[in-house]
């Protein structure tokens, strides 16, 4: 299996440009995102991870472009999405295709899964005529595992399983050639059994078709898997905060959120879950959006926080000099974790 | 000692236009004083269906066919599935409560916190408000909330977290001897999750009540489980420790779903997901329910459904006559399966 690594230069696919997004709420007005700059390489793979609330959605809303941001640049190859027209809009709407949470509620009841797959191959003029749609379409359902097609052409949404409802929903992503596919939730909702199959559906594609993904995940150890060798972004209240390699982050977490993630997370193995060391923050309290603490969002419930430095300075995604290349929002790990002769200039 | 919940032969069937649907079937389990079970099974596996019929909560559609539920307290033994309604109503919440899936729907949205608990008080005949009171504040301080500011609040004031909490701390109000939870941290944050587990497992050593808690998510029966049933197309495939379940399990079931969770600490092993799909409850296969998806399978699996074998380790019992083969590849050693099996 070729793997292309993230880590290797290449110009960005898709851009977040220091993107924010308000909301007008009963009670004033939220930043639901807040100042994310994220940059996805073609066929690279990262997940976004966070509690609800966090802003993972919305930052995934607004890579697909279906979100406008409040401000801050989309930019696809470099250049601004949302100043783009006509047929230059229709090829990024074309390049990214999004794929939702429940594919009960994403895929039309009434039609049949070759309807569905066969509408946007005739939009988008992939094919001429039936014959060579619903050859375009037999070829996708093997892509995504469906075999035989022929079984599955006449079907509807509900005689089929969840996981099969799920590459229904993949392959209609895969209609239209797309270069980047966003997954929200994407295997949240089948059973544990299939989810590792439906994973590694998605890597096959970015592996054999070069097509970048965001999988955007509550579920870290699902992450780990997904990015093995890309990125895992932790968002918290709107806010990226650590950005790294997916080894590197869940071995060695240099945010102390990220790090309370991973020892949070229960392990399917009595032995290491039961003897897993536990981060105690100062409170178990979430701040509301609508009223956000000064300085660093999570001072209030870290343990790491200082007083002067972490309720009055908003932390920017700072490189570290690490290993691996990663970025983290905290003064903390910056400092403890920069040699003492580079802070001196 | 007597457990405290002993099920036998329970089958349940729901009924349907196309025929009945085989939810449950010919279910056995003991669960003694004090001790936790898990159930894990994935959706369609019964454990749900198990879970309510329990405490008789079935919807109308569906219908013990077989079995009895034995339940013992300090004067009797006494079977759910025959006690008459005003008894089963006593029963409920006294000595058996229940935690809902979804949290979220379980209170009544126009009554605040306080309300529930004169309700639920009241139903089951404490008289005394102010008894209910002292109960109410203790109960939440143990969950670990302020009571001044919860029993105040509406559901939909609290957040999924909260809500989850004060629904444990409801269900202990008549101080139960047998707990139920239906994916008791489904929907909830990681941090929140976590910190429902630690509860749990902090209130079942200190108030020493039993527990079944449903679930398809292992973490948590690893967590907190002392026995565990995994549950296949309606029947019990395996019984077994924790640890055993874990490490040494002897069905090829259990073995595929170990196999199926990722890791975040340690090494990342073999993960893989089980070909193919649970069989149609309606019209089963003649023989195991898990042959079409078992890598082990041979002709003689599709002859009969086998009898829950003991296996190599005590009280540990597999729906399998390949456990022997399974035991081969798997071993005994304390070792997650995932960095032991090799993927086929």
């Amino acid at each position: 299996m070729s793997v292309v690594d993230s880590t290797v230069a290449s110009e960005p696919l898709i851009e977040l440009d220091g993107v924010s997004r308000t909301f007008k709420v009963p009670g004033g007005t939220i930043t639901g995102v807040d100042a994310v700059s994220l940059a996805i390489a073609p066929g690279e793979a990262l997940c976004i991870v966070g509690e609800s609330g966090c802003g993972k959605t919305t930052t995934g809303r607004m890579l697909a472009g279906i979100l406008r941001p409040s401000s801050g640049r989309l930019l696809y190859e470099g250049q601004d999405v949302w100043q783009k027209k006509g047929r230059e809009l229709s090829e990024f709407r074309r390049a990214v295709q999004l794929v939702h949470q429940d594919p009960y509620a994403s895929l039309n009841p009434t039609r049949t899964v070759f309807q569905t797959l066969s509408a946007p191959i005739y939009r988008h003029k992939k094919a001429k005529g039936t014959r060579d749609a619903t050859n375009r379409v037999r070829q996708l359902l093997e892509v995504v595992g469906l075999t035989p097609p022929d079984d599955f052409l006449v079907k509807y949404p509900h005689q089929l399983s969840g996981g099969q409802r799920q590459r229904v929903a993949i392959a209609r992503a895969l209609t239209v050639d797309p270069r980047l596919i966003v997954a929200d939730e994407a295997v949240s909702m089948v059973d544990v059994s299939i989810r590792i199959s439906l994973l590694n559906l998605l890597l096959g594609l970015r592996s054999e078709m070069g097509v970048s993904i965001v999988l955007i995940t509550h579920d870290l150890a699902v992450a780990r898997y997904f990015a093995r060798s890309g990125r895992i972004g932790v968002m918290y209240l709107g806010r990226m905060v650590e950005l790294a390699r997916s080894e590197a982050l869940v071995a060695d977490p240099a945010h102390p959120y990220s790090a309370a993630l991973i020892a949070a997370i229960p392990e399917a193995d009595p032995r290491i879950t039961r003897s897993k060391e536990r981060i105690e923050l100062r409170t178990a309290e979430v701040p509301s959006l609508l009223d956000l603490p000064p300085g660093c969002t999570f001072h209030p419930r870290c343990p790491l926080a200082e007083p002067g430095l972490c309720d009055v300075k908003v932390p920017q995604l700072l490189p570290l000099p690490d290993e691996t290349p990663r970025e983290v929002a905290c003064h903390v790990a910056i400092r403890e974790r920069t040699p003492a002769a580079e802070l001196i200039h | 000692m007597t457990p405290i919940l002993s099920v036998r032969d329970l089958s349940i069937d729901y009924r349907t236009r196309r025929g009945p649907v085989r939810a449950v079937r010919d279910v056995s389990f003991d669960i003694e004083r004090g001790e936790t079970v898990a159930i894990i099974g994935e959706s369609g596996s019964g454990k749900t269906t198990l879970a309510v019929s329990l405490i008789r909560l079935s919807p109308r559609s569906a219908r013990i066919t077989k079995g009895q539920i034995l339940y013992t307290n300090a004067r009797e033994t006494v079977d759910i599935r025959t006690m008459p309604e005003d008894e089963l109503r006593q029963f409920r919440w006294s000595e058996c409560a229940m935690v809902f899936q979804a949290a979220l729907n379980s209170f009544n949205p126009v009554i605040n916190v306080w309300e529930q608990f004169v309700d639920t008080g009241q139903a089951h005949g404490m008289k005394d408000t102010k008894k209910i009171h002292a109960r109410a504040e203790e109960l939440l301080e143990l969950v670990r909330l302020d009571p001044k500011r919860v029993l105040g609040s509406y559901p939909h004031e609290l957040s999924g977290g909260t809500k989850q909490r004060v629904l444990i701390a409801l269900s202990l109000l008549l101080e139960p001897q047998l707990v139920i939870l239906d994916e008791p941290t489904t929907a909830l944050d990681i941090l929140t999750q976590r910190s429902i587990i630690d509860l749990l497992g902090q209130l079942k050593r200190r108030l020493g009540f039993s527990m079944i808690f449903i679930s398809h998510d292992l973490t948590i029966a690893a967590e907190l489980a002392d026995q565990m049933i995994t549950m296949y197309a309606g029947t019990v495939v395996e019984r077994a420790s924790v640890n055993d379940l874990f490490y040494r399990p002897r069905h090829p079931y259990s073995v595929g779903l170990l196999r199926a969770v990722p890791r975040v600490s340690g090494a990342m092993g073999s993960v893989a997901s089980i070909p193919g799909s649970p069989p149609d409850l309606i019209r089963l296969p003649p023989g195991c329910t898990y042959v079409a998806r078992c890598p082990l399978a041979i002709a003689a699996c599709s002859d009969r459904e086998p009898d829950l074998l003991s296996v190599d380790t005590p009280r540990h019992d597999a729906r399998c006559i390949r456990w022997k083969v399974v035991a081969e590849q798997i071993g005994t050693a304390d070792v997650a399966v995932s960095e032991k099996v090799q993927t086929a």
